[in-house]
């Protein structure tokens, strides 16, 4: 127990030591900025933790969820285009009703008659009364201004709600997945989660009329004040007078005040950042308590029971399979929530930005190398790997560039190399998952209530 | 000199308590020998240990008068001895015919005449030849599993709880088949949870408790002997 | 009798859009399911690395084709790929091996969990995909030479008279010739051969397997040889009739997945039907059925759309929507395969 606290501060301490490092020689700004990213791959390092570390899950979907919480924030936080829900808005909704009804009347007809034939019938009438809504209604949405909307727009309420509204959305395609594939083999929920990230991104990027697909949805409402709102604010224009009181008065009196407004300027940089981080860590730690409290109560020891035992726990009359979709739920709800809070802070939802190796890959990757089923290791996992992604890239062009400096600068191979240097740190980041899991597959932090 | 025998065999698994203690078992050709006894005395892993599975701490296996202790398996397998499993013991998706190739998978001389015999002592097989193993019955897929061992042309073979979990009418076609394979000359060693049918048609019984010997002696001597009958075979 | 050459049109025209694709692209499928379900059946694991790796053994095709057509070898009407396939083949098992050894191996000594292979897998699958990406970048390439038709829509139209006409590619015919020659191949090792018998045995009872004296080392040794030759194949053939692309490569792992659990997993002769459903499954809810059904319909009753179930960036959801109905009524698939 006292080495895992000598490693749990070590580790913290040198990641911190290595984010100051950043601040001192490159800029606060930058630094900033990748602890507010790493902050959001810790939360969802954490969900898929949760999933991994407490029941043996392995979801291959991150990326669905994530892009799911992403639209989340498109949905709640935009305003709503009038002219648009005038133009397709009612059809649209018809379209989805009679969908959502389509679906509900085959599972209710199969539950209660088991007639397959009876089935198909209720599927083909919902899909062509749906469809028929559904292209005249998408048609004149995406035709209304489509250079700016093009679009039915969101609810424009705060943008801090779609959080929760992102959580919640990827929470309903996880338990649908969950529902179908858990109590199979473990690598169906694997396929399944890998089929399903593919066709929310699919339908994100082909239903212009939800989310404008690949047309991007930007200039997001923001959780915390703009830069230029902030630069005008008389306490926040004492504030930094004050701290840089010193260094403004040796400076002559002509100078001064446009040094204060560069340091204004800087500041309110700073200062929206730190406002960010200040939200990010508020959440971090509220999933941490209550992951650890869930952990620790019952529930959370038949959740590890089940998973150290899957037999010894069924036959104690668990529910195995209902314990495995509570987690999936919850875990994915996380990812969702993080995915919103990675718009949000972007301030822009691009879903040609969804790869699989930003989102299900890295992610795997800080869960494995922070210590799976520890909730501290997949923080620190989520920072350390982050921070190796954002080093990787200039080392690798470095690397690329310094291994072939011998040769003449047209040369095909030198060129070659310099061109695809960025895939270096994806090969990198996979040796880095397969030797961890090989010869430390503890990770950073070993999980510590292991034995019950 | 036994044509089988493990000598005074000590054997333990992963450096815990020894399941085995000082335990001598053999068997001659033309011969039926049990070894019955409580859960957990050590009777399946007498035959590791003479397989080769398991390897003993003190002890020897003979085969022959030469000891065979520190050879593999596989070497054993090829010098006659062979084994059928207590349950997976045939290979479920592949045809009976298909069954009796793989058994013989070592060896590299013609097999035919092994197929035949194994043909002649358990007729069904032969009309199920083509048939999935799997789509057998109980009793027809034992004797596909016996049916495979003997395709090395053993001279010893080796079978674990051979009846267990079937039904008692199955269980005397498998006792039935045991005495052909006894009657075909070879030598055969059995464990058996059905202490008082098994002694019934051995001709050499153990009864094995903690991993030793308590008592040994022809089935007939077993099944008179009160107080086996009182301990092992229910009065 | 106009009637009867409106049939005749609109059967043409489902043959040249529908049936000749969808037997062309079952055929990569059923190939690279095939191998999946190999490594499912012996290795005992889902590998997810499968379409990254048939993008590996592309490149090398492509890379060697370069060569070939730089030193001026070709192959006549037939795409030079087919010359350069045994170097790819030789690369594939190479790196399938070195992969097995010092990633799958340690983890089958250990008896892990399947999913823990599988993850390792994830790991494999995105290492490769760096390396496709690095050695040949994320851009589309064509490598296909040679004679590009067998016949083209104007002979077609020419012989027949027809007013539609039915082309077929090279690469489709190349597709669908090897796919058959080697998928017999597969199951006459599979099911004649002592080595084809030992990896069945071995996949149905590995305990009864090693007493029966089955080298497992040798076991797993064939089956990626066998994976390493069925990977390459299903990879340049699908490279030959839609060109190269990283991506698609590792898009295929969706409806390669699908295929296997759709014909039952492990089962051999489920991979193959599987492939087929799918395809089938996704060109005929793609396909657009408005001139076909403008030669059938009476003027009338012309269509005034495109007739067309779900539009083609929808084709993952097709090979998931199989999934999930196999999955809920019959997760052993159509022949069925392992489910436990």
């Amino acid at each position: 127990m006292n080495q895992y606290k000598a490693r749990l501060f070590i580790s913290f301490s040198m990641m911190i030591l290595l984010l100051l490092l950043v601040g001192f020689f490159q800029s606060w700004a930058l630094c900033l900025t990748i602890v507010n990213l790493c902050l959001i791959s810790a939360i969802m390092a954490l969900g898929v933790n949760i999933q991994w570390g407490y029941a043996g899950l392995f979801n291959v979907g991150i990326m669905g969820f994530a892009a799911l919480g992403g639209m989340s924030v498109v949905l709640i936080s935009k305003n709503s285009v009038p002219e648009a829900l005038q133009a397709g808005g009612l059809k649209m909704f018809i379209a989805l009703f009679i969908l959502a009804a389509t679906v509900a009347a085959a599972v209710y007809l199969h539950k209660k008659f088991q007639r397959k034939s009876l089935v198909i019938l209720t599927i083909l009438i919902g899909y062509f009364i749906t469809r028929y809504f559904y292209s005249d209604a998408s048609q004149s949405i995406e035709s209304v201004n489509p250079a700016l909307t093009g679009y039915l727009g969101g609810l424009g309420l705060p943008v801090l709600f779609s959080w929760i509204a992102g959580g919640f959305l990827a929470a309903a395609a996880a338990w649908l997945i969950g529902k179908i594939t858990l109590g199979l083999r473990t690598d169906y929920l694997a396929i399944a989660t890998l089929g399903i990230s593919e066709i929310i991104l699919a339908v994100i990027k082909n239903e212009d009329w939800m989310v404008r697909g690949v047309k991007n949805v930007t200039s997001i409402p923001r959780p915390v004040p703009y830069e230029i709102d902030l630069q005008q604010t008389a306490w926040f224009q004492d504030m930094i007078a004050k701290f840089y009181s010193k260094s403004l008065d040796i400076l002559p009196v002509a100078d001064q005040a446009a040094a204060l407004k560069d340091y204004i300027s800087e500041a309110s940089i700073l200062m929206v950042k730190l406002s960010y981080t200040g939200l990010f860590t508020s959440v971090l730690l509220l999933l941490i308590i209550l992951a650890t409290l869930a952990l620790n109560s019952p529930w959370g020891r038949m959740i590890r029971a089940i998973r150290d035992n899957e037999t010894a726990a069924s036959a104690m009359g668990k529910d195995i399979t209902k314990r495995h979709l509570q987690i999936f739920v919850i875990g994915s709800a996380i990812v969702g929530v993080a995915g919103a809070m990675l718009v949000t802070y972007d301030g822009q939802f691009t879903p040609g930005s969804y790869i699989p190796l930003r989102f299900t890959f890295l992610i795997w990757v800080m869960v494995i190398v922070g210590g799976s089923g520890n909730n501290l290791g997949s923080v620190i996992g989520g920072f350390v790997i982050w921070f190796l992604w954002i080093m990787a890239e200039p080392v690798g062009f470095w690397l690329a560039d310094l291994s072939t400096s011998f040769l003449n600068s047209e040369n095909f191979f030198r060129q070659h190399l310099l061109e695809h240097a960025q895939y270096i740190r994806l090969i990198f980041m996979g040796l880095v998952l397969l030797l961890v899991m090989r010869f430390s597959p503890d990770g950073i932090l070993p999980e510590t209530n292991k034995k019950l | 000199m036994a044509y089988l025998s493990g000598e005074n065999i000590t054997a333990a698994y992963d450096y815990s308590v020894p399941i085995l203690n000082d335990c001598s078992v053999e068997v001659n050709k033309g011969e039926l020998a049990v070894i019955v006894g409580p859960n957990g005395a050590g009777k399946s892993t007498v035959m590791k240990v003479l397989l080769g599975m398991l390897k003993q701490s003190k002890g020897s296996v003979m085969l022959e008068g030469k000891d065979i202790s520190k050879l593999s398996v596989q070497k054993r397998i090829t010098l006659g001895l062979a084994f059928v499993p207590q349950t997976d013991n045939v290979f479920p998706t592949m045809t009976v015919e298909e069954n009796l190739e793989m058994g013989a998978f070592l060896r590299t001389d013609d097999i035919s005449k092994t197929m035949e015999e194994v043909y002649e002592l358990f007729p069904i097989l032969y009309e199920r030849s083509n048939q999935l193993v799997g789509q057998l019955s109980g009793g027809q897929r034992q004797q596909a599993a016996f049916g495979r061992a003997m395709m090395t042309k053993p001279t010893v073979m080796l079978l674990d709880e051979p009846t267990a979990g079937v039904s008692p009418i199955v269980m005397d076609e498998i006792f039935g088949n045991i005495l052909r394979l006894k009657k075909s000359g070879r030598a055969v060693l059995m464990v058996e949870q059905n202490a008082k049918q098994a002694l019934t048609i051995a001709d050499k019984g153990y009864v094995l408790v903690s991993g030793s010997n308590e008592h040994t002696g022809t089935g007939k001597e077993l099944i008179a002997d009160p107080v086996v009958r009182k301990s092992f075979l229910g009065g | 009798m106009p009637w009867f050459t409106d049939i005749l049109n609109a059967v043409v025209l489902m043959c040249n859009f529908m049936i000749v694709p969808a037997l062309s692209y079952g055929s990569q499928l059923a190939l690279g399911a095939l191998a999946v379900t190999l490594v499912y059946s012996v290795l005992r694991f889902a590998n997810f690395a499968q379409g990254d790796t048939m993008a590996f053994a592309t490149v090398v095709t492509i890379l060697s084709t370069w060569v070939l057509q730089n030193s001026g070898i070709s192959f006549g009407f037939m795409p030079t790929a087919i010359l350069a396939m045994p170097i790819a083949v030789i690369a594939c098992l190479a790196y399938v091996l070195l992969i097995d050894k010092f990633v799958y191996e340690y983890y089958r000594n250990q008896n892990s969990k399947p999913i823990t292979i599988v993850m390792a897998s994830v790991g494999v699958m995105f290492i490769t995909g760096g390396i496709v990406r690095f050695v040949l970048g994320p851009s589309h390439q064509i490598f296909s030479d040679g004679a590009r038709f067998i016949i083209t829509t104007r002979e077609f139209k020419e012989m027949t008279g027809l007013s539609e006409g039915l082309a077929i590619k090279t690469s489709q015919f190349l597709t669908v010739t090897i796919a058959i020659m080697l998928v017999g191949f597969v199951f006459y090792f599979l099911q004649k051969t002592k080595t084809g018998k030992a990896m069945r045995a071995y996949s149905d009872n590995e305990n009864l397997a090693l007493l029966s004296g089955i080298d497992p080392a040798k076991v797993v040794r064939v089956t990626w040889i066998l994976v390493a030759v069925l990977t390459t194949i299903a990879g340049v053939l699908y490279g030959l009739d839609k060109g190269f692309m990283a991506i698609s490569y590792h898009q295929l792992l969706l409806p390669t997945f699908a295929a296997v659990i759709v014909g039952g997993i492990g089962s051999p002769i489920g991979a193959i039907v599987g492939g087929f459903v799918i395809s089938f499954s996704e060109l005929t809810m793609t396909y657009a059925y408005k001139k076909f059904l403008i030669y059938l319909l009476p003027e009338a009753l012309e269509p005034s759309g495109l007739v067309q179930f779900l539009s083609t960036e929808y084709k993952f959801a097709i090979s998931f929507v199989i999934l999930v109905i196999v999955l809920l009524l019959r997760p052993t698939g159509i022949f069925k395969g392992k489910v436990i």
